[in-house]
This record gives structure tokens, sequence and C-alpha cells, in this order.
């Protein structure tokens, strides 16, 4: 063979279809075991939640972030450096309201999603990237950061974009800076 | 790459959440849910690898691919040893395996190891059906993180 095996196009894309097609693995599992959409959002944002609070450190290792003094800063942290490691997409952000703690961040694309042509029958309410939702919380969560993370529109269920809304629940003190995901 | 790692975490943390002790009874092939799930994945990749590794002559030949072609795509590395009885039982040996070498490599570790290869066993049981062939896949630690995985291709 002319070129090493792992560096052959069609592995690397292999790798990267491994973590959606596993992840599409468990939304269907989790489907079979839990009749409710409700409950399958929970079990993702849960599962979501203990990856993000282990992930945080992979991030904060990888990366030379700067000490953040903002909410928004650290929302665009997330979407150009952490997004694009970990998923190869770069969000674009929006802040929601005057008092700069609600922010938004909107997919054009959702690699999560990539297979996935519609929801399952009988799961309009089914949030099916809610593991990001987690993943986010848990991980601003360990650098002391509380923070609601939920889907504000989804692709998936017929809206146009997909959105990820971020809000914040406590005023940052502006003294105390920290390291942030 | 960071892809890696977020299959490791997924990973990780599907072993914490799913993993439940399964009754093997003789000739069952009842699967744990974390088998179930590496099943699918694995039946998955083994449709997107390179066409011409599709044409297969002999059982062996899709052994060599999976240590190989499907352990580098998924793990990125070659599989370090492969070893046959001729008769259709395979034994792989993987010195390093990527999904236990987070774990300690003391012998309270050892205990949890199976859980960390269900998914695996899942995987290549699935690849290989893709690839035509049934079969039943275990896998066994002695010392962390290396590991082996005995592959019994099932005659219909």
């Amino acid at each position: 063979m002319s070129r090493p095996a792992h560096r052959r196009p069609e592995y690397h894309k292999i790798n990267k279809d491994l973590f959606v097609l596993t992840y599409g693995a468990l939304v269907a599992q989790l489907c079979k075991d839990y009749e409710k959409d409700e409950d399958v959002n929970k079990y993702l944002d849960k599962m979501g939640y203990g990856i993000g609070t282990r992930l945080v450190e992979d991030f904060l290792a990888r990366s030379c972030v700067r000490r953040c003094h903002s909410y928004s800063e650290i929302v665009d942290i997330i979407a150009q450096v952490a997004f694009k490691m970990y998923l190869g997409i770069t969000p674009s952000v929006t802040c929601n309201n005057s008092s700069r703690n609600e922010f938004s961040l909107i997919l054009d694309k959702n690699p999560l999603a990539e297979f996935v042509e519609a929801l399952p029958a009988g799961r309009s309410s089914l949030c099916y990237c809610n593991l990001v939702c987690g993943i986010i919380r848990g991980a601003l969560e360990m650098v002391n950061l509380a923070a609601d993370v939920t889907f504000l529109q989804d692709r998936l269920k017929g809206d146009s974009v997909t959105e990820i809304g971020i809000t914040f629940l406590k005023k940052l003190d502006e003294k105390k800076c920290r390291r942030k995901k | 790459m960071a892809d890696t790692v977020l299959f490791e975490f997924l990973h990780t943390e599907m072993v914490k959440e799913l993993w439940a002790p399964v009754a093997r009874r003789g000739g069952g092939m009842s699967l744990s849910v974390l088998e179930g799930l590496g099943f699918r994945v694995g039946q998955a990749l083994a449709e997107r690898l390179p066409q011409e590794t599709l044409a297969f002559r002999e059982e062996l030949d899709v052994l060599k691919f999976l240590c190989r072609d499907l352990w580098v795509a998924v793990f990125r590395k070659q599989m370090d040893g492969l070893r046959t009885n001729h008769q259709g039982t395979y034994v792989l040996q993987d010195h390093s395996f990527p999904l236990l070498v987070p774990m300690g490599s003391g012998p309270q570790y050892l205990e949890e190891a199976p859980k960390f290869l269900a998914f695996t066993c899942g995987l290549l049981c699935g690849a290989l059906s893709t690839l035509g062939f049934q079969s039943q896949v275990t896998a066994s630690v002695a010392t962390l993180p290396a590991c082996k995985f005995q592959v019994v291709i099932q005659k219909s």
C-alpha cells in the first residue's frame, strides 16, 4: 500500500463518524427505555453533565484561554474554541438581554445530527442533541458558573436553525476573574 | 484530534450509566445493552469502509482486516496480535487498548475493566455481521491496559 493506513482520508472520516454513530445508537436505546420524550431529554442532559464536568479539564489542557472578565467572553470561547475543537463547527453568538447574562449559540450545521433526517415517529418533543446542553452546563459548573442551558430552536423539529440558549444564573463578580470553558 | 476524545468521554459515561451484568445461557446470544450499542455502531462503520475491502475471499482475511483497517480507523492503531486455531476461533490481542489506557493499572481496576470492553465486543460483532459472519465475541483483561478479544465465528 502506498500510504500508511491511518492516513487514508476514509479512516479519518470513520473516526469522526464513530462519535456521531455511537450517539445515535445511544439516543435510540434511550427511546426504547423511556416512553416520554422529557425523560429521554433529561437523561441525555444528565449524561452530558457528567461528560462536561470532565471535558472541561481536557479543554483547559488543550487550549490557552485567557481569563475571562464577562459572560460574553465566556460564551465566545465556548463557540469559537470549544465547539470548534470538539465538533468542528463555530456557532454564532447573540446576546439576548440587556443585563448580558442570556446568550444564544446559533448552529447552522449540527454534526451530531448528521445522519438524522427526522425525529422518530411519536418523538416530536425529543431534544436529540440534549447531551450538548448537559455538557455545557456541567463544564460551566466545574468553573463555578451556574447556568441554564437548553435548546431554544431545533432544525430537527422544523425550525430554521438550531439554537442553544445559555442563561447565567449569578451575576459575575467583576473582580473575580475565572478561566473559562 | 479532539474527536476521539469526545467518543472516549461518551463511552465512559455510557459505561457508567448503562452497564449491567447479563447472565449468559449456554447457546444464548443475549447481548448486554452496551454490546448492543456497539453492535449497531460496528455494523454502520463496516458499511462505510472502502469498497475494495468488502470483497473477501477467506475468513482469515476478514479477521486481518479487523485487526488492521478497522482498528486503525476506530482506535488509530493496529491490533498487536492475532492468533487462530484455524477452526473458527480467533484471539485478538491489544497490548495497549485505548479505552483501557485512562484507567489506573492497579489490580483494583481489573474488576471494572470488562465493562469498558463490552461496547467494543459488540463493535467487532457488528462489523463481522456486515461483512457476512455471525460471531460471538468476548474479551478478557490480564494486565491493564492490555486485553484480548476472543472471536468465535458461528458456522451456519
